[in-house]
């Protein structure tokens, strides 16, 4: 039995005392500078970390003001000073790079068979440009009052001290950091294929890749002009958004959202590659309408340049664009329910292996269904005069950016965790975890639909007595879901200072990167990676004694396992 | 006692509710019952199929054809349904029937400001009258604002440099609870009316009285007034409870002992000024929120406002 060992795919075993992307070279020096994209992909890791620490806190003192329906906490200015500072953080210092950045920038490359990115500089440079983006964040935290919300809008962005150029021009930096990755990836995914790597045979985390780097690169842009013409209207007093000077607020909206609504896509598109990365190997199924779900991202990616004016139905858009805004919705809404269908069947007649990783996908596949079904609630004209701008759009949007993107980047962090530190995890905690988060999700969120319906504004520091019972189980939601993320990061720490050491391969997937050690040499493939069906599970037997998955050379015999084989063919 | 409306909807107390609230509730079953079907297919694929032992072959599924239509078609046709439904509704919302009662809205930070065809300019809460369709003209004095009526499902926002509208007919007299739901500012959430709806007659009365002002009334039934028309009763109660203001119980008199750590004796020229200044001196435990907006009260209209605060013992 033991004759099919890993030489037969020539890279697993490697030399145990082998240097890898971690210890190759340990000062902080080779870290600081490093063109690595696993080493690249970690920096970021740690950094949207603390991104997320600083916005989740922020997060906690909302809920905690809103309590009780008078000042609990905090004054209104305070107030809302917070929930912009934890708007602004989460989602452009936090979701618009965490999957790319951090699970790309890692997984990607190794996907591809590749040893690294096209511009592993131009990558590095990302890193710089983003932690510059979040200085100046920082800088306007200290020095300012910036309380406009995320969305800045005009024209009570251009009054105020100016304090909230510091953010505006924090989002410009940042937007570069995107834009750099996305370059990176495209070229990446059309150049460095391993040889026999041909499209249909690219994994749907490449292909949701792919996608979001098209939209990084095309929409980025926007937020940038739009950033200068706040600035140019600011200091050089032309008129463009501000009617006090002659502009137009409503303008403003359109280019805000022009970039905003893709950016939508560049959090969760992201999220609809990882799933499917997190649901084929626990099933030993290949996602069902692979194809499908490939394309539809790509062309989600192209229809989200298109319905922008869904945020803005009661803006004073005219009535024609908005009927035009609403019915395109639905073209986007449609192909994502449709994979939604697509990962729930793939489960059917699979094999099921319940480990945290998966757990995950179901939490998300449980979420993001809400947060998409919500979604084409508010695209329902007269629905959403009655919801814009209430709490059920801000329960909307928190089911698709957190349960969605969120707990699909947490789960793929449990994925690719043996891979980065060569550990593993405490399975039993990992899933408590997990469990708690979902729990501590619902609570804090559902409540909020029927807030919203029952409307409640957003954006209010205090509130009429009828909310206050809903606004407090929100709350209480919160400080569980807050406790529960913290189990999980426990379970990380744990895991790195006493974890078990992780084979090549302990899920069973079929991807490229399952052939590298854990954690992967600095060029990620010691020999050229045998290119696969990158969701045929046939070859992959499972091993005793924390050995993990291995590929079974097709002329071997099947091995016996510790359990007898089901008897049939 | 009070209509409470229902679990996801407040009371619906115009024309154009009903409507809205049966699209609401039809795109909320739809939606609860695929939820419910993607959840059930899950839960019952994992229970049925979980992994027995480690080295378990799977067959690969073939792809259903009929499947992949049932999933692309239905929900495409329930989609236009809705879509169909809501622009339709969407446009009835949008245009305004001939015909209808207009009063001038104006916003500014943090407050409305109604005005009526006769010239009638009242802040605080908006009258109208029921059954008959009413359409606000609305504009902003500075940033965005947006006018919500939970009860009317009706929200537009209110812009600076153009005017903007909604219309809507109240069916039920009572009332409604009126926000600015497009974010301003400090005192944004603090930003909110009543919409007063009364029956054709009643409302024709209070508007040619302006509001059942005359000259001749006593002061502190003009203070009493406007305590109601000007919006002080959102923020200062008259039986002691604590709201964003101080109350007026046994106001008249006291001693006030203000943040910077002054204190002074509410007599008429305190209550003059913190009702034309507001900001001047804040009393210990509050915030500068009360609008600046008192100060083209009138002398009389100031004389009865603190003759009714004197009267609160
Ligand atoms: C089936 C898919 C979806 C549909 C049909 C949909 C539809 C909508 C609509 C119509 C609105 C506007 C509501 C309003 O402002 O009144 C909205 C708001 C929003 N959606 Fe979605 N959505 C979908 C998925 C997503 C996803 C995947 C994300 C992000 C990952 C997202 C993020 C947001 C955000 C951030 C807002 C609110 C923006 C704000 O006002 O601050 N949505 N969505
Ligand atoms: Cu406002």
């Amino acid at each position: 039995m033991s004759q099919t060992t890993a030489t037969d795919t020539g890279n697993v075993a490697a030399p145990r005392a082998m240097k890898h992307y971690l210890n190759h070279d340990k000062t902080i020096w080779s870290w600081l500078s490093t063109v690595d994209h696993k080493r690249i992909g970690l920096m970021y890791g740690v950094t949207l970390a603390i991104m997320f620490l600083i916005g989740g806190t922020l997060a906690l003192l909302v809920r905690i003001e809103l309590l009780t329906k008078g000042p609990t906490i905090m004054e209104a200015d305070t107030y809302n000073q917070v929930f912009t500072m934890h708007g602004i953080v989460m989602v452009f210092l936090f979701l618009v790079p965490s999957i790319p950045a951090v699970l790309g920038n890692f997984a990607l490359p190794m996907h591809l068979g590749a040893a690294d990115v096209a511009f592993p500089r131009l990558n590095l440079a990302s890193y710089y440009v983003y932690l510059a983006g979040g200085a100046l964040v920082l800088c306007g935290l200290i020095v300012g009052n910036v309380d406009t919300g995320w969305t800045f809008y005009t024209p009570y962005s251009s009054q105020g001290d100016g304090s909230v150029l510091f953010l505006t021009s924090a989002v410009f930096v940042a937007g570069f950091a995107s834009i750099f990755t996305g370059i990176n990836f495209i070229v990446t995914i059309h150049k460095m294929r391993a040889p026999g790597l041909t499209w249909d045979r690219l994994s749907l985390f490449t292909w949701s890749m792919y996608a979001v780097s098209i939209v990084q690169v095309l929409a980025t842009p926007v937020v940038g002009i739009t950033m200068v013409l706040l600035f140019f209207e600011r200091f050089l007093g032309i008129g463009i958004f501000d009617p006090a000077l002659g502009g137009d607020p409503i303008l403003y909206q359109h280019f805000f959202w022009f970039y905003s609504h893709p950016a939508v896509y560049i959090m969760i598109l992201p999220a609809f590659g990882v799933v499917s990365e997190l649901i084929a190997p626990f099933v030993r199924q290949p996602i069902n309408g692979y194809k499908f779900v490939a394309l539809s991202s790509v062309a989600i990616a192209f229809l989200g340049f298109l319905v922008w004016g869904h945020h803005m139905f009661v803006s004073g858009q005219s009535a024609v664009s908005s009927i035009v805004f609403s019915l395109i919705t639905y073209l986007i809404g449609i192909p994502t329910g449709v994979k939604v269908c697509n990962w729930v069947v793939t489960m059917y007649k699979g094999s099921i292996w319940l480990q945290t990783p998966f757990l995950y996908a179901l939490s998300f596949l449980f979420l993001f269904t809400i947060g998409g079904l919500t979604g084409i609630m508010l695209g329902v004209l007269a629905i959403d005069i009655h919801l814009h701008d209430t709490y059920f759009v801000v329960s909307h949007f928190h089911y698709v950016m957190m349960g969605g993107t969120v707990i699909a980047a947490i789960g793929a962090l449990h994925y690719w965790w043996p891979k980065m530190t060569g550990k593993m995890f405490s399975e039993t905690w990992g899933k408590v975890s997990c469990l708690l988060v979902f729990l501590g999700f619902n609570l804090t969120f559902l409540p909020q639909f029927v807030l919203g319906s029952r409307g409640m504004p957003r954006r209010y520091a205090q509130y009429v007595a009828e909310f206050q019972e809903l606004h407090q189980m929100s709350s209480y939601g919160a400080f569980l879901l807050g406790f529960g993320l913290f189990v999980a990061l426990g379970v990380f720490i744990h895991s790195m200072m006493a974890g078990k050491k992780a084979p090549p391969n302990p899920w069973g997937g079929a991807t490229l990167e399952w052939q590298c050690t854990s954690p992967p040499p600095y060029y990620n493939f010691l020999e050229p990676p045998t290119v696969n069906d990158p969701y045929n599970y046939k070859p992959l037997v499972y091993r005793d004694g924390d050995r993990g998955w291995e590929y079974v050379h097709p002329e071997a015999p099947e091995v016996p396992q510790s359990e007898p084989e089901p008897a049939q063919s | 006692m009070e209509d409470k409306g229902t679990l996801w909807l407040p009371v619906d107390a115009s024309t154009m509710a009903g409507e809205i609230d049966s699209l609401f509730y039809f795109t909320y079953y739809v939606s609860i019952a695929i939820f419910v079907a993607v959840i059930v297919a899950m839960v019952y694929f994992v229970i049925k199929y979980r992994r027995k032992h480690a080295n378990e072959r799977t067959e690969r599924v073939h792809e259903s054809k009929i499947l992949e239509l049932t999933w692309i078609v239905v929900p495409t046709i329930l989609c236009m349904v809705v879509f169909t439904w809501g622009f339709q509704s969407f446009l009835r919302m949008s245009i305004a029937p001939p015909g209808a009662y207009e009063i001038t809205v104006r916003a500014a930070k943090w407050n409305w400001e109604f005005e009526y065809n006769n010239g009638f300019v009242v802040g605080g809460n908006l009258h109208v009258p029921a059954d008959r369709p009413v359409r606000l003209v609305m504009s902003s004095a500075d940033v965005l604002h947006s006018l919500f009526v939970p009860a009317f499902r009706v929200k537009h926002d209110v812009i600076p440099n153009r005017y903007t509208s909604v219309w809507f007919e109240a069916t039920k007299a009572g009332e409604y609870d009126l926000f600015c739901t497009e974010y301003c500012g400090t005192d944004h959430s603090g930003m909110l009316a009543k919409v007063v709806v009364m029956p054709q007659d009643e409302f024709n009365e209070w508007v040619d009285s302006r509001g059942g002002m005359s000259d001749d009334m006593p002061l502190p039934e003009l203070g009493e007034l406007l305590y109601q028309q000007r919006g002080c009763l959102g923020c200062h109660s008259l039986d002691g409870s604590e709201m964003v203001g101080p109350t007026f119980q046994g106001l008249y008199g006291s001693q006030r002992n203000f943040g910077d750590g002054t204190t002074a004796e509410a007599d008429d020229n305190y209550l003059r000024d913190s009702i034309v200044n507001p900001g001047s001196r804040i009393v210990e435990g509050y915030q500068n929120q009360m609008p600046a907006i008192y100060g083209t009260l009138s002398e009389r209209e100031l004389s009865g406002l603190i003759a009714y605060i004197k009267a609160q013992q």
